[in-house]
């Protein structure tokens, strides 16, 4: 059994502490929205969420090109951590989102483009797990996942882009939707609150990655081992 | 204007991203030890035949 990095176990105990921190800052520091209330504190961990998730599903397409590009299987370990936790992070957001929409939109979901996008794209996602444990050959599995999340990362800049090209009643957070909007439309408290959860998720998402890579190490020994002992 | 009472909707959304978080580590977690333990009885089934 590979040791733990000590960087990693330090990054564990950092991830506890910022997630712990963003937590507090949440539900205490930040000030209550006047127009929805409590729920509007869920906020702060659904773009954290979001931001990463979206990021994840970028570098795992860019991920998939160096794979295709080099050949090498630790790009391919490296996709497959990346859209896994992003994935994880980006269902939180559509759940978080739901929720906040129930009061202020009274209703669970509706489909409108923001949301739309968003559950394509976590479903994209979804079915690159299906299709990819149908792939026995670990070349062609590899090969497969590095075009699918080439194609897939597509989604994650629609997504984001989404409620600035078309009518929404999503809101738009960061970047104003006409020149006379405030970029953020938020107290300083909030705004502290709001870039703190941008960083603490940025924190964990690479502790929970490099957890997943490692993971994937041991499953590439087990399956080498596997062919080995078959022999 | 009064501020509605939507503090059930902000516990909920609290409490699923915390369970949601931590079964994520828990999967991790089982994942490895159990890889743990597939490496080690591969490796030993490895080490037989070489020993006769």
């Amino acid at each position: 059994m590979q040791p733990k990095p000590t960087l990693l176990k330090i990054l564990d105990i950092v991830s506890i502490i910022v997630l712990a921190i963003s937590t507090y800052l949440a539900l205490f520091f930040a000030p209550t929205e006047q127009v929805m209330g409590q729920v509007q504190r869920v906020f702060y961990f659904h773009i954290g969420t979001a931001w990463v998730g979206l990021l994840g599903f970028v570098l795992a397409a860019v991920s998939g090109i160096v794979y295709l590009v080099t050949k090498d299987m630790k790009w391919d370990r490296f996709e497959l951590a990346l859209v896994e936790v992003s994935a994880m992070f980006f269902f939180l957001t559509i759940v978080l989102g739901s929720i906040w929409a129930r009061p202020a939109w009274n209703t669970w979901w509706t489909w409108d483009p923001r949301l739309t996008t968003a559950a394509v794209t976590e479903l994209i996602y979804i079915a690159y797990f299906m299709l990819r444990q149908g792939i026995e050959d670990p070349e062609k599995r590899a090969r497969f996942g590095a075009v699918y999340t080439l194609l897939g990362g597509i989604s994650a800049p629609i997504t984001f882009m989404v409620i600035r090209l078309f009518r929404s009643i999503h809101p738009v957070v960061v970047g104003a939707a006409n020149a006379n909007q405030d970029k953020l439309s938020m107290t300083p408290d909030m705004k502290t609150a709001f870039f703190f959860a941008l960083f603490a998720f940025t924190i964990i998402f690479v502790d929970f990655v490099w957890h997943r890579v490692r993971l994937g190490a041991l499953e590439e020994k087990v399956e080498q081992l596997k062919l080995k002992v078959s022999m | 204007m009064d501020t509605p009472d939507t503090s059930t909707y902000m516990i909920a959304g609290f409490v699923i991203s915390f369970v949601t978080m931590g079964i994520y580590v828990l999967s991790l977690y089982i994942r490895n030890r159990n890889l743990n333990q597939d490496v080690e009885t591969l490796e030993s089934l490895d080490e037989k035949p070489s020993k006769k």
